[in-house]
């Protein structure tokens, strides 16, 4: 499998069935740049690092993810709009078990 | 006042390298950066993280680039304002920029190079409607002078080391700190939570978790603040708020200087020397967008070097400048020192 499904709401409640690609390490916040589920400028603005919260999702299904690091773990700590269910979509990488993943884009802080 | 022919606003990556390709064509440099050294995001963040896509460098660390490139450019001797952010730019008569940071200091440059990467780091504001109308009046992001604190109720919000360390700090200082966060658990040093624990136990400090501050009261300065915790909403009285979230990049003053921004960065014109829409004024690296902009590295020491060429024909418009491979012509630094390949030698056999 190299592809698998996952919904994506976005910022404006917009839902968005996309395929991500398990192939290409990509992480949730680059599907989301790729697919422009966000402005540029808006998401990953830290590139990557777990520092800046701008990718941050709510997880709505009940896949098992990755443990967060502690450098996720930390930003989540200092962000804003954090849920129980929140994740850094850069900490997420694309993963054969995440099909069928939904989550929903938290508010631009 | 400062002069110098390129003026660098940020001492990451791509400013450095500029210094050495201006360097290579006689001109002189100087950085400003708000960061207390050099190296960017590569010193401050990460300076321990491996970077893999540096040409001819299978594997660096981030801070082994910066110090590399800090030997790569010391002949060429630039001069360097740190800790200092870049605040407002002025256009002289003659075409000239003359840029002042926030503490003063005057730096005129015929050209300015912004390589500010992902921009100046900014305190984290939290999504408090009207906090805005009260900063300077009660709410501080950055504590400067603890004195302004002395026998004062200081509430601070947040949960990393920062709101931990202010909290312990303060409570020598203030009548009263009370600290509120999220979450039951911090995410601070060790030592830090145990002494907020133990101060807590002795009653100097307040926590109140899980619960977050959202709403600033007052008039003419902050008297309180509205504190959610679960169900509950409560009024907390005040003299201070002190919301302390990190940093988060931001262009910063930057945005203000007239430049064409296009997604939180410098638009520029990549089909010919990274020039923004002021003339004389360039942004390379991180900082800047044109079509197919890719944020790297290498890709920043590729605008670094053609901006030069450009500076160069700005600086000195009636002269001519031929590009010169450094194996063919040397490295010829301001301080004296000069590189070059051994010459042949020819001898001949009787």
């Amino acid at each position: 499998m190299t592809d698998i499904k996952i919904t994506i709401t976005d910022r404006d409640g917009v839902a968005h069935e996309i395929d991500a690609p398990t192939d290409m390490n990509m992480n949730l916040m680059e599907v989301v740049r790729s697919y422009e589920l966000a402005p540029e400028g808006t998401i990953g603005i830290c590139g990557g690092m777990a520092m800046c919260a701008s990718c941050q999702c709510y997880v709505e299904s009940d896949h098992v993810l990755p443990e967060m690091s502690d450098d996720e773990q930390a930003m989540l700590a200092e962000a804003f709009h954090v849920e129980d269910n929140s994740r850094l979509g850069c900490q997420l990488h694309i993963h054969p078990e995440m099909d069928g993943l939904r989550v929903t884009l938290a508010p631009e802080e | 006042m400062i002069k110098t022919d390129i003026l660098i606003i940020g001492a990451g990556p791509t400013g450095l390298f500029t210094v050495f390709e201006a360097g290579l064509l006689k001109l002189k440099c100087h950085l400003i950066d708000a960061l207390p050294q050099p190296g960017g995001q590569c010193s401050e963040i990460y300076p321990k993280k491996p970077i893999y896509d540096i040409p001819a460098f299978p594997e660096v660390l981030a801070g082994d680039l910066v110090d590399n490139l800090m030997k790569q450019i010391e002949p060429f001797q630039p001069g360097f304002t740190l800790g200092e952010r870049a605040q407002t730019i002025d256009k002289q008569e003659d075409g000239s920029f003359i840029v002042t940071t926030n503490k003063g200091t005057k730096h005129h440059a015929p050209v300015v190079a912004i390589a500010g990467g992902l921009g100046s780091f900014e305190p984290r504001k939290p999504p408090i409607p009207n906090i805005a109308s009260y900063e300077d009046i009660g709410v501080e992001y950055i504590i400067r002078d603890p004195e302004l604190y002395r026998d004062k109720k200081v509430i601070i919000a947040g949960g990393g080391d920062s709101a931990l360390d202010w909290s312990i700090f303060l409570a020598d200082v203030a009548s009263e700190v009370t600290l509120v966060h999220r979450r039951n658990e911090f995410r601070g040093a060790l030592d830090s939570v145990e002494k907020v624990q133990e101060l807590k136990n002795q009653g100097r400090i307040k926590l109140i978790t899980p619960a977050e501050v959202v709403d600033v009261l007052g008039d003419a300065h902050v008297s309180g603040v509205t504190i959610k915790q679960g169900e509950d909403t409560f009024n907390e009285p005040c003299d201070h708020f002190i919301p302390l979230f990190g940093l988060a990049p931001k262009l910063g003053p930057i945005g203000d200087w007239g430049l064409e921004i296009e997604k939180n960065a410098i638009k520029v014109d990549n089909s010919l020397d990274y020039q923004t829409n002021i003339p004389g004024i360039y942004a390379i690296g991180d900082v800047n967008t044109y079509p197919g902009k890719l944020k790297l590295i290498l890709c920043g020491f590729h605008e670094a070097t053609l901006m030069c060429q450009s500076a160069y024909q700005r600086i000195f418009p009636d002269k001519r400048y031929v590009m010169k491979y450094t194996t063919v012509g040397g490295v010829t630094g301001f301080d004296g020192t000069k590189k070059e390949a051994p010459k042949a030698v020819v001898k001949a056999i009787d």
